[in-house]
């Protein structure tokens, strides 16, 4: 099959699809819609369950019960969206079940806007919903990568037992792309014969519950969902490195839509001459620190920079990643502006100086 | 002298365990009835029950079924959850008043209205149990709770929410009583109404819902005796007893 156009809401739906995904409950927001609309069509077709919930904050309640009860299970929302479902995901974490949430970010706080935004970063990583919990994060920054992380996505819930999300800015959901189905497979699925709720029939009961009253008990499920969260970080951590070899005096650090952004912009400087080069991580939980410490600490690199949509959020890893080693600054957009290349590019110089990588 | 016959036994689909529930509470007759259903009707071992957050939060210690336990007010959600793939299993939620009827309306409803091929056994206490005695949506006028110490003043809390009577104005086909448990005759009619509503399920029929009007007497602050003396004079005439909608008896335009 040759590539097709799509646009990055249907072609994530479609993605669901070819990764088995058996049930979807969503509830309409902008600017994932489309998503929604896509499903509604195409989950009937391949005898799988579409439901329209009332609120968020159901849609990702029926994701529990239909993911307690052994089916592959997904939702999708957006930004405000995404805080209601919070209470889910804490909740499904808590349980152990597969799962997985993709947020179309737009800007905010607040209803804020429709436009393009990476203000749920910190949201995401560090967990939207009460306790003490983590989900599996990951942010492609084109649509094929973008199918493709999702079908990943479905594989991960289920070795894991752990809600994984998808996080991509208003962008990756609206525009359009070729995209590659060819090559993605059905992750296998995970047994879940041991502690689905589908009937007692010839087993003991099984029940799924988050209520732990004694506290040596609730200790050690939380001693076991760290031990998960360890092994992610040992076994999860993706990234690309862009123009890192040599090393760069400037290191610009960016994902999703932004990364895109930063790539034309150093595509640009190097045209020029100066050193530059991009980390773009692709887990954003767990976050390859390990892998930027290795780029940014080598005595070559002098500045790093990180551009987002957002006054700042990836910011905070990245900070705690250098150990304060090399300078870090930031440049970030607001309110569902994108940032130019042209932009990136003054930022640029005025942390390379006159000699294009050379003393300031 | 022949020998003895069990005439009454624990149903199967209830476990043996000993109760958290308070002395003179009537959750324990409210499981016992649905564990009876679920045994004469055969469905046991093909249910999936919901437990919500309240008193009843720890009901799957009871019921001998597989079980999940929902977030405060969502078991609805994940019945629906449960139920659409897999619609050839029982499924029902258990939930109380402040669960169901306060933090939880907007599942209730919207599950009610899409005609989930579930069951609902909503326990009414008119108040908070487990987080003990606060007002609820269903507190009666005037009655003293933890959050209402004049009493509730219906000026500024409104007036105790019907449940059943508000999902039976719904067009979308549904079996909705409400019944009670405080004597053995009331506790036979809600028995016959818990059956009928599985039983609807069971043909997938339509949702069903069943509000069972059920005492508290420590957060009352009554005796076992009182508390069904008060249920009795105070709740029953405003909480109209009753089959309030059935599948059986189409909407009239």
């Amino acid at each position: 099959m040759p590539k097709k156009l799509m646009k990055g809401n249907e072609a994530l739906g479609e993605a669901a699809i070819v990764a088995g995904a058996q049930a979807y409950f969503c509830y309409p927001i902008t600017p994932q819609t489309e998503i929604a609309e896509y499903l509604a069509k195409r989950m009937p077709e391949v005898g799988g369950v579409f439901v329209q919930a009332e609120s968020e904050l159901a849609a990702s309640q029926m994701i529990f019960g239909a993911a307690a009860a052994g089916a592959r299970v997904f939702t999708t929302s957006s930004s405000p969206g995404i805080s209601l479902m919070g209470e889910a995901m804490s909740y499904i974490t808590a349980a152990e079940l597969p799962a997985v949430f993709i947020n179309i970010m737009r800007c905010g706080p607040g209803l804020g806007g429709i436009l393009p935004s990476q203000g749920d970063y910190l949201q995401a990583v560090k967990g939207a919903g009460h306790g003490d919990y983590k989900l599996l994060v990951l942010a492609p920054s084109t649509i094929q990568e973008a199918v493709d992380l999702t079908i990943e996505a479905f594989r991960l819930a289920d070795k894991y037992r752990n809600p994984v999300m998808i996080i991509g800015d208003g962008l990756i959901g609206q525009m359009m792309e070729p995209v590659d189905f060819e090559s993605c497979t059905k992750p296998p699925r995970l047994d879940c014969s041991a502690w689905a709720t589908t009937g007692c029939a010839g087993r003991e009961p099984h029940i799924v519950k988050t209520l732990f009253l004694d506290p040596n008990v609730l200790e050690e499920r939380n001693r076991t969902l760290k031990a998960k969260y360890e092994r992610m970080t040992r076994e999860e951590i993706r990234f690309e490195t862009y123009c890192c070899d040599p090393p760069p005096d400037l290191l610009f650090a960016a994902y999703g839509t932004t990364a895109r952004v930063v790539r034309t912009a150093v595509d640009h400087l190097r045209e020029e001459g100066a050193s530059v080069g991009m980390f773009r991580p692709i887990s954003v939980y767990p976050f390859p620190d390990d892998a930027l410490r290795q780029v940014a600490h080598h005595p070559a690199v002098r500045n790093v920079l990180v551009v987002e949509m957002s006054m700042g959020q990836m910011l905070e890893d990245v900070q705690s990643a250098l150990q304060g080693r090399r300078p870090l600054h930031f440049y970030g957009r607001g309110g569902g502006n994108v940032p130019a290349p042209e932009e990136l590019i003054d930022e640029a110089r005025k942390l390379l100086g006159n000699g294009h990588g050379g003393k300031r | 002298m022949s020998a003895p016959t069990t005439i009454f036994r624990r149903p199967e689909a209830l476990r043996d365990a000993f109760t958290h529930y308070c002395p003179g509470c009537t959750h324990g007759i409210i499981h016992r009835l649905v564990a009876e259903t679920l045994d004469e009707l055969g469905l046991r071992e093909r249910t999936v029950g919901i437990a919500p957050v309240g008193c009843s939060v720890l009901c799957y210690n009871y019921f001998n079924c597989d079980m999940q336990e929902a977030a405060h007010g969502r078991a609805p959600a994940l019945a629906t959850g449960v139920k659409r793939v897999l619609p050839d299993r029982i499924v029902f939620t258990y939930q109380g008043d402040g669960d169901l009827a306060s933090i939880g309306t907007a599942e209730i409803i919207h599950a009610a209205n899409r005609g989930e091929k579930f069951t609902t056994i909503f326990v009414n206490n008119a108040i908070y149990g487990m987080t003990g005695g606060q007002m609820a949506p269903t507190t009666m006028p005037n009655q003293v709770t933890t959050t209402c110490p004049r009493g509730r003043d219906v000026n500024t809390a409104g007036w105790p929410i019907p449940v059943a009577d508000v999902l039976a104005q719904l067009r979308t086909p549904a079996y909705i009583e409400r019944v009670a448990v405080h004597t053995p005759r009331y506790t036979v009619q809600a028995k016959r109404a818990i059956r009928q509503a599985f039983q609807y399920q069971a043909e997938n029929r339509c949702y069903s819902f069943v509000e069972v009007l059920s005492t508290c007497p420590t957060n009352w602050g009554k005796t076992p005796n009182e508390s069904v003396q008060w249920l009795e004079d105070v709740m029953v005439p405003y909480f109209k007893l009753g089959l309030k909608k059935s599948p059986d008896r189409p909407p009239v335009d």
